[in-house]
């Protein structure tokens, strides 16, 4: 039924009839009716962050460790502007968002009027779709479309830019409907030949693997249960990508560990040489791949998911297969189930035999210390003294983000939250705040580095002002670890600009945020400190002193393929000056 | 290539390597929004891809849809992906890949300015009347001819009024459509 209302009452209708109960935002001249709306109802919680870019963050956060879509509210010009890099960092991880920004009344659009910016051509290639709304009595109908288009097919983030003068304008608001999308359907179960012709080659594989990615996570809970029982079926071994961790369990004995630049041994080998790989919602991004025209060489590829255009894309695949993961996974095992194929037993166990091999490499070992804390160990610890607990993990992104990928280990899905394919530092903290809103009684760390930390701790004063007992673990080597490590690697150790000279005192620093600052610089000490952390009960920064020069190993150089990689046990300095050829050099 | 058929699709010397370029035409149907056009060359600029000729126009007035055509080069695999990318556009109904589905109809329009005086500029004329051109301005001194026709068409009649005094050009870009009673 249509009521007739202004269109910042919509904004709080709309939000009110999809189900929002938090949205992160900040203030400003052209989202003032808004928030005087918001302020006028208690049904909608609204998060006061201290930059944009920490509310895009924030409502990622709440997303990714929910599965809902997540909501900000910004202001017209910087406002938006500073959403940029959430929504950049949203469409790359395939996170549903919808970001409403304020705009300058109609009439001044075009005008270089105070705060204005083009909104809708700057977000333009970094959301999946967005609006500028010039006709109050379209705006509930696009309210509810972007919801729509945010969560339907491969989630994205949306903005949608309202007028000041069209907050104030009235018209008729229309509650979400069940009309199919004009245009926007996309196909979510699978073509059954497909599926049915993927099950016959997996049946008839005799080194297979399944290569899962943020797909599996992005298709709901379901799809996790799906994809272990077919794995656990098939007895086959299993990888992921970063994003994919925790859609299987890493304390299962079929899981190899992460794949890719810094992936185990026994990950990135078992795809080298395997007959049949089975990618599940994962893209085939350069961090995996290696050199392209040596990856998997042997191998037929079965892949699903929900995108046609991830299909193709960077690597061939045999067997294309569009479809959600849970309805394609269910067709699978159904599949599977009805044909009980014989399977190749002998040459799945000499399959395993091999594998095991290449686990005896122990590529995640380094050299313990007695005297500092060495990175790897300092997570290891921080995953043994949480594990048991119902903690959600969020990192930043250079090498603490590796190690936490490669030392914690996770055994559910939505528990695991970085920034993998844009890879912006100062991630961690925001969404830590907004998994930590959304799960109020859980264990939320952002396992931090030095430098990143830095690029939005001004969040740490909305921890306070809303009660979110956050901790904030930094591996502190006071270098950005990952950009020296990379100048080791590529240009003859000259150290340019990654060394930090005048960091904070951290915990003076969450002391003056009124957070609870810690430091440990000793490896006897760590397990009290870090149980002191999480007895807290407020936030908590933890400064974690480690061995400055740790390098993030195993990694496969830039250029090189997956059966080259180098394993932190047997690199010396002049193997790390020479890994990475004239070729690699100019990758990424 | 004399390579033995390989066990798998997958493999392959090195990325785009083995692939000829091809050009296609790409006839894009849309609705007819604001930015829909920003949308659609943004995706072509941000990805890299190459557009030979672009023409759009709004083709059902009542129902807002326009009808966007493309010509653009790549490898086959870069035009799938062209396709599938355009396709995750919101505002997009359909991408047809008019060349691969049979010869499709394209047309151009151009509006030529040419100036001259005495045999060269009669034997200007006279080549317009074999191109079937129309003069639509004229003076003492020059000529506005009017030619549509396919593309190779139009590129031959620039290159002959280069040699009799051309000014310069204007050309609409291909309007395509396929052959057949089936829409496309």
């Amino acid at each position: 039924m249509a009521r007739t209302m202004t269109g910042a009452e919509m904004v709080l209708a709309a939000l009110n009839d999809q189900g929002v109960e938090h949205i992160f935002g900040y203030p400003g001249g052209a989202v003032l009716p808004i928030y005087d709306e918001l302020f006028q109802q208690e049904r909608i919680k609204h998060i006061l962050v201290r930059q944009e870019g920490g509310a895009l963050h924030a409502a990622e956060g709440y997303a990714r460790s929910t599965g809902k879509v997540g909501v900000a509210l910004v202001t017209s010009g910087p406002g938006a502007t500073n959403a940029v890099t959430g929504l950049t960092d949203a469409l790359m991880d395939s996170i549903p968002l919808v970001c409403i920004t304020g705009q300058v009344p109609t009439h001044l659009i075009g005008n270089d009027a105070f705060q204005e910016c083009d909104t809708v051509g700057i977000t333009r290639p970094c959301t999946k779709h967005n609006w500028l709304v010039k006709n109050v009595n379209d705006l509930a109908r696009i309210l509810h479309e972007a919801f729509y288009i945010a969560k339907a097919g491969r989630p994205g983030p949306v903005v949608i830019d309202i007028p000041k003068d069209v907050q104030f304008a009235t018209g008729n608001y229309v509650g979400p409907s069940n009309i199919a999308h004009k245009t926007y359907k996309p196909r979510v179960k699978p073509d059954q030949n497909a599926v049915r012709e993927a099950v016959e080659l997996m049946a008839r594989a005799k080194k297979p693997v399944f290569y899962t990615g943020g797909g599996v996570i992005n298709s709901g809970p379901k799809a996790s249960q799906l994809l272990r029982e077919l794995v656990r079926l098939t007895g086959y071994p299993i990888t992921s990508t970063l994003m994919g961790l925790g859609a299987y369990p890493a304390s299962d004995k079929q899981w190899l560990g992460m794949l890719g630049m810094h992936g185990t041994y026994e990950a990135n080998f078992a795809m080298h040489d395997c007959d049949v790989m089975i990618a599940v919602g994962a893209r085939f991004d350069d961090r995996i791949t290696g050199r392209l025209d040596a990856f998997s060489p042997g191998s037929q590829k079965i892949q699903i998911d929900i995108d046609p255009s991830s299909i193709n894309k960077n690597v061939k695949v045999d067997i294309p297969i569009v479809g959600d993961v849970a309805y394609t996974l269910e067709d699978m095992l159904r599949i599977w189930k009805s044909k009980s194929p014989q399977l190749d037993k002998a040459a799945h166990k000499s399959w395993w035999k091999q594998i095991d091999g290449w686990r005896a490499k122990k590529s995640l070992s380094y050299k313990p210390s007695r005297d500092v804390i060495m990175p790897q160990y300092a997570i290891e610890r921080l995953f043994a003294l949480t594990k048991d607990r119902d903690a959600y993990i969020t990192t930043e992104v250079g090498q603490h983000q590796m190690w936490a990928a490669q030392f914690y280990h996770f055994d559910e899905p939505n528990r695991w939250m970085t920034s993998g394919g844009l890879g912006t530092m100062g991630y961690g903290l925001p969404a830590a705040i907004g998994a930590q809103l959304a799960h109020p009684k859980s264990l939320v760390i952002d396992i931090a580095g030095d430098a990143s930390i830095l690029m939005n701790i001004q969040e740490a004063s909305t921890a306070v002002q809303y009660d979110l007992p956050v901790k904030v673990f930094i591996l502190n080597n006071q270098y950005m670890g990952m950009v020296r490590q990379w100048q080791q690697l590529l240009h003859g150790n000259r150290l340019s600009h990654s060394y930090t000279e005048s960091l904070p005192d951290f915990v003076k620093l969450a002391e003056a945020y009124g957070w609870t600052g810690m430091r440990c610089d000793n490896p006897d000490d760590l397990d009290d400190a870090i149980r002191a952390m999480i007895e807290t009960k407020g936030p908590v920064i933890f400064d974690c002193r480690v061995a400055n020069l740790a390098n993030c190993f195993p990694m496969i150089p830039s250029g090189k393929a997956h059966n080259e990689m180098l394993l932190g046990s047997d690199v010396s300095d002049d193997e790390v000056g020479s890994a990475i050829g004239e070729e690699g050099k100019v990758l990424v | 290539m004399n390579m033995a058929k390989p066990v798998s699709k997958s493999h392959y010397v090195g990325p785009g390597a083995a692939q000829a370029i091809v050009s296609r035409t790409l006839s894009i149907l849309v609705d007819n929004e604001p930015g829909v056009l920003a949308r659609v060359i943004g995706l072509f600029s941000g990805r890299g891809y190459n557009i030979d000729s672009l023409t759009v126009t709004e083709t059902e007035h009542e129902k807002h849809l326009s009808r966007i055509t493309i010509v653009t080069r790549g490898t086959p695999d870069v035009i799938e992906q062209i396709k599938h990318q355009l396709e995750r556009l919101i505002p997009i109904h359909r991408v047809r890949d008019l060349t691969n589905e049979g010869v499709a109809l394209e047309r151009e329009l151009a509006l030529i300015k040419v100036s001259g005086k005495g045999d060269k500029r009669i034997e200007a004329l006279r080549i317009a009347e074999i191109f079937r051109a129309k003069v639509v301005d004229t003076s003492t001194e020059h000529f506005v001819f009017e030619v549509t026709g396919k593309p190779s068409k139009i590129e031959e009649f620039i290159a002959i009024m280069t040699e009799l005094g051309l000014v310069e050009v204007s050309r609409t870009g291909i309007a395509a459509i396929g052959r057949g009673p089936a829409s496309s």
